[in-house]
């Protein structure tokens, strides 16, 4: 049941994409969304296009999967869509009633609508070949500068990895207490609105029951290996580049220089 | 005719890249007042066959009947088979969740539409049954030892009084005593209810022990299905799928192969004791 809802799906090829450093990977995402934006005309698409097929079929990850992320967005990029269509001033086409579709508005929401299925897509070839720590990992050596503002970065990472760790768990136990309860005859589908959240109870007291207790194992067994903070820490698997790295990052800025070359156009 | 399973498979996570076919082709049918033990390596699918008993999890494909009726069929009541067929999870305990013991265990009851008072005397009764002390029937469930709310989960099955009662490995992690007494109770049941019981369990001994049928998983299919006799005589190749057969099974060959002449079909110690008794006596006069 809940254990369809995914998030971060990881799924585990071997591939090129999938052995990048974590870094390489969000730094080009970062330009390939940047990029999304700057992008006006066609032949700035067509480049877009051509570099995320190109990084999709590396990653040999089935399409199926990425196109699954657009699902949960549908309805936002409808409105969106609809927005743009509807709102934006300019020559007007067709008029009905006190709705007016302008040239601009079929423009704004193709472009609008492009970048949205390019921006899931092309975020979701980085969560899809990544796992959450290389992901939390990743981001806290490119985030380390920030140190000497006084930010604490480490904490941050390493709480953004145990938290990713625990969702999955916690869907695990909801799903579990949940067939519990309803093997005792609770029911979470009927009712109304005040009886449903009422009917919650035997789900939540021992969900929050059980992640209290696993935070505390979890507090107990770091400190236990002598856990105090990240101060001298180091990594089991260090990030180092290696050559397909620095050609990622060259393929990477081409693609900047190109997107902003023939963005316009 | 109790249950029939038929052809039952089931995925995990169909459609991803984790898929696990968990159950693959089980066929099974349990009859009205069965006494079972389901026993299996780790991973071989125990607990999911046994959710489909009481349509937690609906099969991948296959069909499963109860008392004749189509499980699946979109007119049968769920719930209905749920209040007739009691599984009790793996770590029941955590499960717990009112203010005192005596209303966790009234929440099946209630559920079942049994009134205040008629809930109240099936909880008192089933606590009772499991053991816990009457001054602790007021307290919070959460502040039991790990057994006592093993017992209290245990009461909250058996105050819906099922005909089928489902049991996901109740004694991991009790101490003998415990152990020996939830499976006493469990055996009563049985006896002097007349309930269908099914018992998920990695002891050998206690599964030789109590009931009348084994069923072996592996791998997600049905192994051996028999009487526990037979089962352990297939020693060899339950060892080879991460299992054994009971100790005094082992001892009954080594004694065998010492030149005493027992039989070695025997799986408790009563039966071992007896025939070790019958072969020394026996071989004097
Ligand atoms: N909720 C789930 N989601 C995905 N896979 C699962 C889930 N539950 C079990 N599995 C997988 O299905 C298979 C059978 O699991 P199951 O829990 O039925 O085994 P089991 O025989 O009860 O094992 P154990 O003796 O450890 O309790 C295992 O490979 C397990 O990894
Ligand atoms: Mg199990």
């Amino acid at each position: 049941m809940l254990r369809d809802i995914t998030i971060g799906q990881y799924y585990p090829a071997d591939s090129v994409i999938h052995k990048l450093d974590p870094r390489v990977k969000l730094f080009g995402t970062l330009i390939y969304v940047i990029s999304l934006f700057c992008i006006k005309g066609v032949v700035g698409f067509v480049v877009a296009t051509f570099f995320m097929a190109g990084m999709i079929a590396l990653s040999k990850v089935p399409f199926k999967f990425m196109v699954k992320g657009l699902k949960p967005i549908m309805i936002l990029m409808l409105i969106t869509a609809l927005f743009n269509l509807f709102l934006t001033p300019g020559d007007v086409l067709v008029s009905f009633w006190v709705l007016e579709i302008t040239k601009e508005g079929v423009q704004n929401a193709v472009l609008m609508t492009i970048r949205l299925i390019y921006l899931i897509l092309g975020t979701s070839v980085m969560t899809l070949t990544t796992t959450p720590n290389q992901l939390t990992d990743g981001l806290e050596k490119s985030l380390r500068p920030l140190n000497k503002i006084k930010v604490p970065v480490h904490a941050i990472a390493m709480m953004m990895s145990i938290a990713l760790r625990f969702i999955p768990i916690l869907i695990e136990e909801t799903d579990k207490i949940m067939k519990a309860q309803m093997a005792r005859g609770a029911d979470f589908e009927n009712g109304n609105m005040l009886k449903r959240i009422k009917n919650m109870i035997p789900l939540l007291v021992p969900l929050f029951v059980s992640a209290f207790r696993r935070a505390d194992d979890l507090a107990m067994a770091m400190e236990a290996r002598c856990y105090s903070g990240g101060a001298g820490r180091t990594k089991m698997k260090p990030l180092t580049y290696v050559k397909r790295d620095y050609i990622a990052y060259a393929v990477i800025i081409v693609y900047l220089l190109l997107s902003l070359l023939c963005g316009r156009i | 005719m109790s249950i029939i399973v038929d052809k039952v498979n089931y995925v995990y996570s169909a459609g991803t890249a984790y898929e696990i076919k968990a159950l693959d082709d089980i066929n099974l049918k349990i009859e009205d007042g069965e006494f079972i033990g389901i026993i299996g390596h780790t991973g071989s699918g125990k607990s999911t066959l046994i959710q489909h008993l009481n349509g937690l999890i609906k099969a991948t494909s296959g069909s499963i009947y109860f008392h004749g009726q189509d499980i699946y069929d979109k007119k049968f009541d769920l719930r209905e088979l749920r209040n007739r067929v009691g599984l009790v999870f793996q770590y029941p305990e955590h499960q717990l969740f009112e203010t005192t013991i005596f209303d966790d265990v009234c929440f099946g009851p209630m559920n079942q539409g049994l009134d205040k008072n008629e809930a109240g005397l099936r909880a008192f009764e089933a606590l009772r049954q499991v053991g816990i002390p009457e001054d602790l029937f007021y307290q919070s469930p959460f502040d039991l030892s790990g057994g006592q709310k093993r017992r209290v989960a245990i009461a909250g099955v058996l105050a819906m009084k099922p005909e089928v009662l489902i049991l996901d490995e109740p004694t991991a992690g009790l101490d003998p005593g415990g152990r020996d007494e939830i499976l006493d109770l469990i055996t009563r049941m049985h006896r002097e209810r007349g309930m269908t019981v099914i018992l998920v369990s990695h002891s050998m001994e206690d599964v030789a022990k109590y009931v009348n049928r084994i069923i072996v998983m592996n791998q997600g299919r049905v192994m051996f299905d028999d009487v526990p006799k037979e089962v352990f005589k297939h020693y060899k190749e339950l060892e080879a799928v991460g299992l054994a057969a009971p100790q005094v099974t082992y001892l009954m060959h080594e004694l065998r192969d010492r030149g005493l002449n027992v039989d070695t079909d025997i799986t408790t110690i009563a039966e071992a004791r007896a025939a070790i008794m019958k072969a020394v006596l026996g071989g004097k006069h």
